[in-house]
């Protein structure tokens, strides 16, 4: 392997870790990670209006990996895992960090990165009205995505889609994407 | 016709169309993975109803939180409300969102500026 992939979580870890997985991402274990989350933003009374956008701009991001996520390279470690993913969330100073891992063909890597520039370079007013646009104009794909979770995600922050790409293999690059949700926006 | 009537679970609203009064609900969390299973008989149902509504459809959308891929599928709703509206019947949206919730507000106005319905957002103070 290349790189490890787990480090690139651990590295950055300054803040308060609440939840941290990696393995599948099916249904089940986007219920769990929901719950798990939800469970800790009460027990830690989190206002109700940061609490309620990292919640949805977590179920997105679960549901990012969930639906469009490319299947895992031969040879890595989990094989088991059809739809393979890392997710970390943390308290950190004035909100928190949502990091999501997963792999993409890196013939697919141009394609959704041309999407996440044109969402980066666009205003806010600009975002809202494409989330507009895409909700009243694209179907839901064969994957089952909207095509709405990236603009939904950067429209409810207000912040920048920070992300990279490192490189695994011939084929495949490991995408990441580290959310900020702020908690006065 | 038959009334919708579907309970809640931690991902999918509690659902009540009634055709005898009109009044439609959908209520609580809207996040499933596949949102157009949930949606897809409510969309139907709406269809049937279409054809001989009421003089005035009231429809209470009360929503905690809803995904992206359920935002597509409640515009489909919404889409056979406007016909039936447009069909010269009354329709009525009341959109809820509890106060600090500007999201859920944002998205409401999202909906009345893409359909033709007259929506009322209604904030909800605990």
């Amino acid at each position: 392997m290349s790189f490890s992939i787990e480090n690139f979580f651990t590295d950055q870890s300054n803040g308060n870790v609440i939840l941290f997985y990696k393995g599948n991402v099916d249904s089940d274990a986007i219920n769990n990670v929901l719950d798990e989350v939800e469970e800790k933003l009460l027990r830690v009374n989190e206002q109700s209006k940061l609490r309620k956008k990292v919640y949805n701009v977590l179920v997105e991001s679960l549901q990012n990996l969930y639906h469009h996520v490319d299947r895992v390279p031969e040879g890595f470690e989990d094989q088991s895992a059809e739809k393979y993913g890392i997710v970390e969330v943390k308290r950190v100073e004035k909100g928190y960090k949502i990091m999501t891992g997963n792999f993409v063909k890196t013939s697919n890597v141009e394609k959704l990165e041309e999407k996440i520039k044109r969402i980066n370079r666009s205003t806010h007013e600009e975002i809202k009205e494409l989330y507009k646009f895409i909700l009243n104009h694209q179907r839901i794909s064969a994957k089952g995505g909207g095509g709405l979770g990236l603009v939904d995600i950067a429209r409810k922050t207000g912040n920048k889609l920070d992300y990279s790409f490192r490189n695994y293999d011939d084929n495949y690059s490991f995408f990441f994407l580290n959310i900020f949700v702020n908690e006065e926006y | 016709m038959e009334p919708i009537i579907i309970e809640g679970t931690p991902k999918t609203p509690t659902v009540r169309f009634d055709a005898t009064e009109g009044i439609f609900e959908i209520k609580g969390r809207s996040i499933p993975e596949n949102s157009v299973e949930f949606y897809k008989p409510l969309v139907d149902w709406l269809d049937s109803y279409r054809e001989t509504p009421l003089d005035k459809t009231v429809v209470n959308i009360r929503l905690e939180y809803f995904n992206t891929s359920s935002s597509k599928c409640i515009l489909d709703v919404f889409k056979k409300l406007e016909a039936i509206h447009k069909a010269k019947n009354e329709v009525e949206v009341n959109w809820y969102y509890e106060e600090d919730d500007e999201d859920m507000l944002e998205a409401g106005e999202d909906y009345e500026s893409i359909i033709r319905v007259p929506f009322k957002m209604i904030e909800i103070v605990e």
